[in-house]
């Protein structure tokens, strides 16, 4: 861009460098942006170069197989704690995916409603609440009642953290799905639930099971809830009334300790977590490209 | 048979709102005998000791305050040049790549960025805190010894997490500002980063609304703050002074709640993070709905002119 004004401000090379001036300032705004995303990107190579490095060669066969040993023996490993998450997000996600979805069915099925800004608006509310309140909620709902920490009052937990975005994806989801098919469905004279369910879902229904996915990965992370709804347990437990160990609250007990063996093992967990959630994200993704190619094809 | 179907599918949506009425009410009621002993003063008094049946939250608030506002502090610039450079100046090829490794940010779980500020971030900060020269260890803020964990650390870590919440909207915000707003800078003969800004200032509703967003996030933040701001409570303005958040404590002495008093005094704490959370996000919502409602409606002024020309 050549300055357009001469003359204006002075002298004429003083012009020119109000000119460079103002170009040598953009380039520099320009770079710093650049350097923010370093800044940004820093932090990740280095916690995922460190929970490999620390993590991957602490995992063993044990630490799949073996319960945690008492303080002071060495070996073990987090077994019980890793079929832990996994029926804490089972329940999780038995809580909030029925919910869920039919909400999400309803929201988008009437749309424009003041009742349904209510509860659009209920789940995004939702979804800002700290987890550790949720889980002070889930404590107050099921454990303090029975006088017991259980793998339900847990699973329950992260199936209200599940729940705002089971919400908004499914309504989100079926919004995108082609009026035609609705209207044929209706047409052909199915009644509005009939036309819901077999033929508006089912066309949702891969990405609306990757956005579910991806509620799973981010609830398979979470430690604060469970602190104190489904505790941790030393021993192989499936009994969801009973106090359940997750890989979360295992890895928290583990990195606190003092003990060195148990720390290797944290970092073992958190490398296993990691992955767990690298594994489903780019599931997920992979998921949603080809929804979208589908999509446009 | 199609109102039954509304009606049934109605009342499972309205479970949702029930659910946050639920919390709220759950959370007065199990914190009511704290509330009715110490009143507003839990909200102003230090002393937080258990044993002798003393409960003031002060400093935890101040921690949670502090910590988060300090996030903020860092996590706002660079958060705002990523959404920028993704959005203006990447070349188009990186742009997906890129948006997907910063927000891979908030896919790591919070207790792996705790561990990860544990046993790598805070040798680091000690080490810095012994190499700041002497002089400047007399100001306030930088006053005590140099533990590495402490407020400084928790900050560092908390802006890391926020960075990819607040940078995935502003992302969003930026794509909002119609075109015509750059065009005109460029047209005037602006620059570039002329032009970004004259967007950013378009855009600027929307991107504070990015920035409360991130703020309630840092607020709630657990696991990570926990494991490396040293869980001590005192209202100090030291970065290298362990402190305590409100959901720190909650988190470490729940389960050691052992009469009903402490209990309560802690779920009057999750009470206060409740309420706080909740306004910071509502306002940031607002926020942004505002925005993109103003831009939506712009957008849609060449179509709408072109239908009324034909």
């Amino acid at each position: 861009m050549k300055s357009p004004r001469p003359a204006q401000r002075g002298e004429g090379p003083e012009i020119m460098s109000y000119a460079t001036r103002r170009k040598i300032v953009s380039r520099i705004a320009e770079v710093l942006c650049g350097v923010c995303i370093l800044l940004a990107l820093l932090p990740l190579a280095l916690i995922l170069f460190y929970v490999i490095k620390e993590g991957a060669g602490a995992l063993n066969l044990a630490f799949f197989t073996h319960t945690p040993k008492p303080v002071g023996e060495l070996g073990g490993g987090m077994g019980n704690a890793i079929v832990g998450t996994l029926i804490l997000i089972g329940l999780a996600a038995l809580f909030a995916v029925p919910i869920g979805c039919i909400a999400g069915i309803h929201l988008s099925e009437y749309q424009g409603t003041r009742f349904g800004s209510a509860v659009r608006f209920a789940a995004d509310v939702l979804n800002g609440v700290p987890s550790i309140v949720i889980g002070i909620f889930a404590y107050g709902l099921v454990v303090l009642p029975v006088k017991r920490f259980s793998a339900i009052a847990g699973g329950g937990a992260l199936g209200l953290l599940m729940l705002p975005i089971v919400v908004r994806t499914t309504e989100e989801l079926l919004r995108l799905v082609p009026p035609g098919m609705r209207e044929g469905a209706l047409a052909l004279g199915a009644t509005r639930s009939r036309a819901v369910f077999t033929v508006i879902f089912p066309a949702a229904l891969p990405g609306i099971l990757t956005g579910i996915l991806v509620a799973l990965a981010r609830v398979a992370g979470e430690t604060a809830p469970l602190l104190f709804t489904s505790f941790n347990n030393q021993y192989w437990s499936t009994n969801i009334t009973q106090p359940m160990a997750s890989l979360t609250v295992q890895v928290f007990t583990y990195a606190n300790s003092p003990y060195e063996d148990w720390i290797r093992q944290a970092w073992a967990g958190a490398f296993l977590l990691v992955m767990i959630i690298l594994a489903l994200s780019i599931v997920a993704r992979l998921a949603v490209r080809r929804l979208e190619r589908m999509n446009r094809a | 048979m199609r109102d039954r179907f509304r009606l049934l599918t109605g009342a499972v949506a309205a479970l949702v709102v029930l659910i946050v009425v639920g919390l709220a009410f759950e959370l007065s009621r199990q914190s009511t005998l704290s509330i009715a002993k110490f009143g507003l003063s839990f909200w102003t008094r230090k002393t937080w000791d258990p044993v002798a049946g003393e409960f003031g939250a002060l400093p935890f608030i101040w921690g949670t305050l502090y910590s988060s506002l300090l996030a903020l502090l860092l996590a706002t610039p660079i958060a705002l040049g990523i959404a920028i450079f993704i959005s203006e100046l990447s070349p188009r090829l990186l742009r997906q790549p890129l948006a997907y490794l910063t927000e891979l940010l908030a896919a790591i779980p919070s207790i792996v960025y705790g561990v990860w500020g544990m046993f790598v971030l805070v040798p680091i900060v000690r080490k810095a805190e012994l190499a700041m020269p002497a002089p400047l260890r007399k100001l306030p803020l930088f006053q005590g010894p140099p533990l590495g964990v402490g407020m400084a650390t928790a900050a560092l870590i908390l802006a890391v997490m926020v960075i990819p919440f607040t940078s995935s909207v502003a992302r969003e915000i930026l794509k909002n500002v119609p075109m015509a707003q750059r065009e005109a800078a460029y047209a005037l003969g602006a620059t570039r980063w002329e032009a970004i800004k004259a967007a950013i200032s378009y855009g600027k509703t929307g991107i504070m609304g990015a920035v409360m967003l991130g703020f309630g996030r840092a607020l709630g933040e657990t696991m990570a703050v926990t494991m490396v701001i040293g869980n001590n409570p005192q209202v100090s303005p030291s970065l290298f002074a362990p402190q305590y958040t409100m959901a720190a404590v909650i988190a470490n002495e729940f389960t050691e709640a052992a009469d009903e008093l402490y209990l309560h005094a802690l779920i009057e704490v999750g009470l206060l993070l409740f309420v706080v959370t909740i306004v910071v996000n509502i306002v940031s919502r607002l926020l942004i709905w505002s925005m993109k409602k103003r831009s939506a409606r712009v957008m849609a002024l060449p179509a709408a002119i072109e239908e009324a020309t034909t």
